[in-house]
């Protein structure tokens, strides 16, 4: 590995960009059987409520509507890490959105009037909106039966006969005795509110079931052998009945990870005597039946001495999961685990109250958390940093975990973890940090700078675990073949880069297998959480070693050596010291045969897999553990514009620093950057659903639910890539995908508190905030 | 039901459609042409951008028979003869393709641009795409390739060229309006 790399840390251009950019690439929504139906669902117009009646008599004598499903012949509980959710609405509805009826008709058009003629009879409820409330002892509750669902023992804490799905704790030191002794104090609370994931591919499902109690599922998801081993675990079914297809898949960013469609799909399949059954989300659904990323209310207070080091950190963090926590209880864990940021405290107290309420529910969007609990956290150390009157660069680099220190569940900080230092001087001095900004061009235009820190580990169950094969073909060629999907990271052009460097082909000889098959495809657990370049990178390094591991057993036999004597250069075996006794891979590739006939070995097929090592569930009481892979540090550095005449805010400049252990592809690394950080300005400015007093939706459409356009983005942004190796991962690599998105937030809130001298602690930053509290402050003064 | 004759890509093409049928259903379901993608089916996301008469228009907004006698351009008939276009292969240099589900619609508007403005300024790269959502790039990307598009059209820029495009594509980019 020391030798000059051919590939790998190269800007090589996309696998799949050909496809792409010619319009071949197929993605789920393009696809279409012999035979095929088409589904629609009719959802909740409440957020809660009683379901009296369902008559679907007009409907069903609907010409061309092949079935008509309701909950009440659907008895499956689903989930991955909490089976709360049916497949329609059972008895009650507990999300405005919510699907109650699905229709299976020859066209989408029918589908979609037969629901219109299907009438359904409501009980309306007071919805629980504020998952404050819904804490309370005498909360209604969304789920009665909470005491009797499945869910992941040991991990996750379920209270029974309350509104709680989970809990979890981090206990470190002694909070309440530190914090009554800090020199200096500070308390504060922010609000995220729920967001949308957006991929421009909408969920689609196509289902079909087969004779023999079989099936097949072509999905726009991130989790082929997720969604196969949950299907079989909810429908009673051995996992090879199922055959699970991810063609090419357009965004998902957490969103399409777990299930989603493709139980229904399935269900009227069956219903339709094995009709191929097609289920695409409209973008309305998208929005409202389909799960957003959670909010989030925080509470902080930090204490610190005088000389600026933290004490003590507590932080309660009360996560609004909406109708259904199966990924909730999870974020949940995970930011409580992170909830402190990347800094040394030695005394640390955290709360993570997973809580139903009768919203649209939550799941994984890119950061799993983490954007939400640093928004908090990030404002208020950059707070406390002025109440100290340090600066807060300064105040940050005194706290920030460096080797030898602990974290807050116990994991010793080592030289492999890489370096926020790094990251934090890295992005200050990119923007001149502690130098004034150039004044703007109007007098009533402001600048300010704010700084930000970022971490995250994957947070995955601690038996995560995938798998590589790679068959070499008759000309020397190698097919890669995993079940992680490239829904756009660029994963499979590293590992392309990866299994070229190791088994020492040119890179236009390595072809990774772009749809996954569960009949196919080794396993991987789902392609979530920044791990598949690192994981599934480990598990083609070994896929590689073990083919070369046979071509040399081979070689030597044809050469009468030992496999020892055997070297692997330019896509030939040879013989050590002897070059000219050399055989190219093409003869070796599926056996070798001598001059008279004879033949040794076989089709080289090699298998690499890799399993999460040394992590350990995390204690009830006090989440004490190990719960990451490894982690991965950055920061982000703003540079802001305000117009104080109209709330206006430009971003001028953004820079960001990122460990990433070792970039495996530049090109590719800082596109994964920059599309994170224009995200991460998404949930800074605009995003955020609204609801109304009866829990109604009001913003699920583009037009009123903006995203980043071509015309939001900053005017300069700027990427710094670090490498301190990660000691486990590829060449050094470890994940990145997630974090360039973590705390572009909280760097855009300090920058305005730099600009403006106002406290934000409620997203998203849109201009009418910015607005309103620079005029509260003028009206104050 | 309405009888249209249109030429898209350059084939003559006759459907029997109904009044409702979208010019996204028509490309997409009768002529299997689905490169052109369906983001939000209501004009807001611009995934299924196509050109008609050499103007990007929102196929999904523009019904079957409005396209009667009109000349469609999709993402399929961006690449000749299996080769890649000037703009094609500069999304693929620029890195500007992610998940790639925008990307058809990025091209066409792209297209479009090019063809009316050849030499044009960033402000007008960003107002050509500004009705083009994307989710995964941050955009940069995009907006570095089809600036890289146009340099190499205006030959201050080269590339491989035999990765690339049939005689008269450069002609028919920069003439005002091409491609009819």
């Amino acid at each position: 590995m020391t030798a000059e790399l051919r590939y790998v840390g190269k800007s090589v251009s996309r696998d799949d960009a050909v496809d792409k950019v010619t319009g071949a690439a197929r993605y789920t929504h393009d696809l279409a059987l012999p035979g095929m139906l088409h589904a629609a669902v009719l959802t909740s117009p409440h957020a809660s409520a009683k379901i009296v009646k369902i008559d679907s008599s007009a409907a069903a004598e609907k010409p061309g509507v092949r079935a008509i499903l309701t909950g009440d012949g659907l008895c499956y509980r689903l989930g991955l890490y909490m089976q709360d959710k049916c497949i329609l609405a059972r008895d009650v509805v507990r999300y405005q959105g919510e699907p109650v009826v699905a229709v299976a008709a020859d066209t989408l058009d029918t589908a979609r009037e037969a629901c219109r003629l299907v009438e359904v009879e409501y009980e309306p409820l007071d919805p629980i909106l504020d998952p404050r409330d819904a804490l309370e002892e005498n909360s209604p509750l969304v789920h009665p039966d909470l005491h009797t669902y499945e869910h992941m023992k040991g991990v996750f804490f379920p209270r029974a006969h309350s509104n709680v799905a989970h809990h979890q704790k981090v206990r470190k030191g002694d909070f309440d005795d530190a914090f009554a002794s800090a020199a200096v104090k500070l308390k504060a609370e922010f609000y995220n509110p729920p967001v949308q994931h957006v991929p421009m591919e909408t969920h689609a499902a196509i289902a079909q079931v087969l004779p023999g109690d079989r099936a097949e599922i072509w999905t726009s998801s991130q989790s082929p052998y997720t969604v196969r081993h949950l299907m079989s675990v909810a429908f009673g079914l051995p996992h090879a009945s199922l055959r699970v297809h991810v063609p090419y898949v357009g965004g998902g960013f957490g969103g399409k990870a777990g299930l989603h469609l493709e139980p229904l799909a399935y269900v009227l399949s069956k219903a339709t005597d094995g009709r191929p059954v097609k289920i695409v989300a409209t973008r309305e659904e998208e929005f409202n039946t389909l799960p957003s990323r959670q909010g989030l209310h925080s509470a902080v207070e930090i204490g610190a001495d005088k000389n600026g080091g933290i004490v003590a950190l507590k932080a309660t963090y009360i996560w609004d999961a909406g109708a259904y926590a199966d990924y909730g209880v999870n974020i949940g864990r995970a930011a409580a685990y992170a909830g402190a940021g990347p800094y040394v405290v030695p005394n640390c107290w955290i709360d993570s109250f997973v809580v139903y309420t009768n919203k649209i529910f939550g799941t994984a969007y890119r950061g799993f958390g983490h954007l939400e609990v640093l928004w908090g956290i990030e404002r208020a150390i950059d707070r406390m940093a002025r109440k100290l009157d340090m600066n807060p660069v300064e105040f940050r680099r005194m706290n920030l975990l460096r080797e030898g220190e602990i974290t807050i569940t116990g994991e010793p900080f080592t030289s492999g973890h890489g370096s926020p230092v790094e990251c934090l001087d890295a992005v200050a001095k990119a923007v001149e940090w502690g130098t004034p900004s150039e004044p703007p061009s109007e007098p009533y235009r402001v600048r300010g700078k704010g700084i930000a820190m970022l971490h995250k580990a994957p947070a995955m169950p601690t038996y995560t675990s995938c798998a590589a094969v790679i068959k070499l073909d008759e000309d020397g060629a190698a097919d890669v073949l995993v079940s992680g999907v490239d829904y756009g990271q660029g994963t499979y052009t590293v590992l392309k880069q990866i299994a070229a460097e190791e088994l020492k082909i040119p890179i236009d000889k390595v072809h990774v297998t772009w749809e996954c098959d569960t009949a196919f495809s080794p396993y991987d657990w789902q392609t979530v959480a920044s791990r598949f370049a690192y994981m599934g990178g480990n598990a083609v390094i070994e896929a590689a070693a073990d083919c070369l591991q046979q071509i040399r057993d081979v070689a030597a036999q044809a050469f009468d050596v030992t496999p020892t004597e055997i070297v692997c250069e330019d896509s030939a075996a040879f013989v050590t010291g002897a070059p000219d006794r050399r055989i190219p891979y093409p003869q070796l590739a599926l056996g070798y045969t001598f001059e008279n006939g004879n033949s040794i070995g076989g089709p080289i097929i090699g298998h690499g897999r890799y399993i999460a090592t040394g992590l350990t569930h995390l204690d009830p009481q006090t989440g004490q553990g190990l719960p990451a892979q490894y982690w991965t540090y950055g920061a982000h550095a703003v540079e802001v514009e305000v117009d104080t005449q109209t709330g206006e805010i430009e971003i001028l400049n953004i820079v960001t620093a990122i460990d990433a252990g070792k970039v495996l592809n530049p090109k590719l690394c800082i596109g994964q950057v920059v599309g994170g950080v224009v995200q991460g300005l998404g949930s800074a400015l605009w995003e955020g659903f609204r609801f109304d007093k009866n829990g109604r939706f009001l913003n699920p459409a583009f037009v009123d639910y903006k995203i980043p356009t071509a015309k939001d983005i900053p005017r300069r942004t700027e990427q710094i890539l670090i490498e301190n190796p990660q000691p486990d991962g590829p060449y050094g690599a470890r994940g990145i995908a997630e974090h360039p998105m973590i705390s572009v937030p909280s760097a855009i809130g300090n920058a305005l508190f730099d600009a403006l001298g106002v406290e934000f602690n409620t997203l998203p930053l849109d201009y009418e905030r910015i607005l309103l509290r620079i005029r509260e402050k003028s009206e104050g003064a | 039901m309405h009888e249209i004759s249109l030429t898209v890509n350059g084939h003559h093409e006759r459907a029997t459609v109904p009044a409702s049928m979208t010019l996204l259903e028509l490309v997409r379901e009768r002529l299997h042409l689905t490169g052109t993608k369906e983001g939000c089916g209501i004009g807001e996301c611009g995934a299924c951008t196509v050109l008609l008469d050499g103007l990007p228009v929102t196929a999904c907004l523009v019904l079957a028979v409005e396209a009667d006698g009109c000349d469609i351009r999709t993402i399929e008939g961006e690449a000749h003869s299996g080769k890649l276009s000037v703009l094609q292969l500069a999304f693929i240099d620029a890195g500007a393709v992610q998940c790639g589900f925008c990307t058809p619609g990025m091209i066409m508007s792209a297209r479009a641009l090019l063809e009316r403005t050849p030499d044009p300024s960033d402000d007008e790269i960003v107002e050509a795409i500004a009705g083009n959502l994307c989710r995964c790039t941050g955009y940069e990307a995009i907006l570095a390739a089809i600036r890289l598009a146009a340099e190499r059209l205006q030959g201050r820029e080269s590339y491989e060229a035999d990765r690339v495009l049939v005689e008269g594509d450069e002609a028919s980019l920069a003439k005002e309006g091409g491609g009819r």
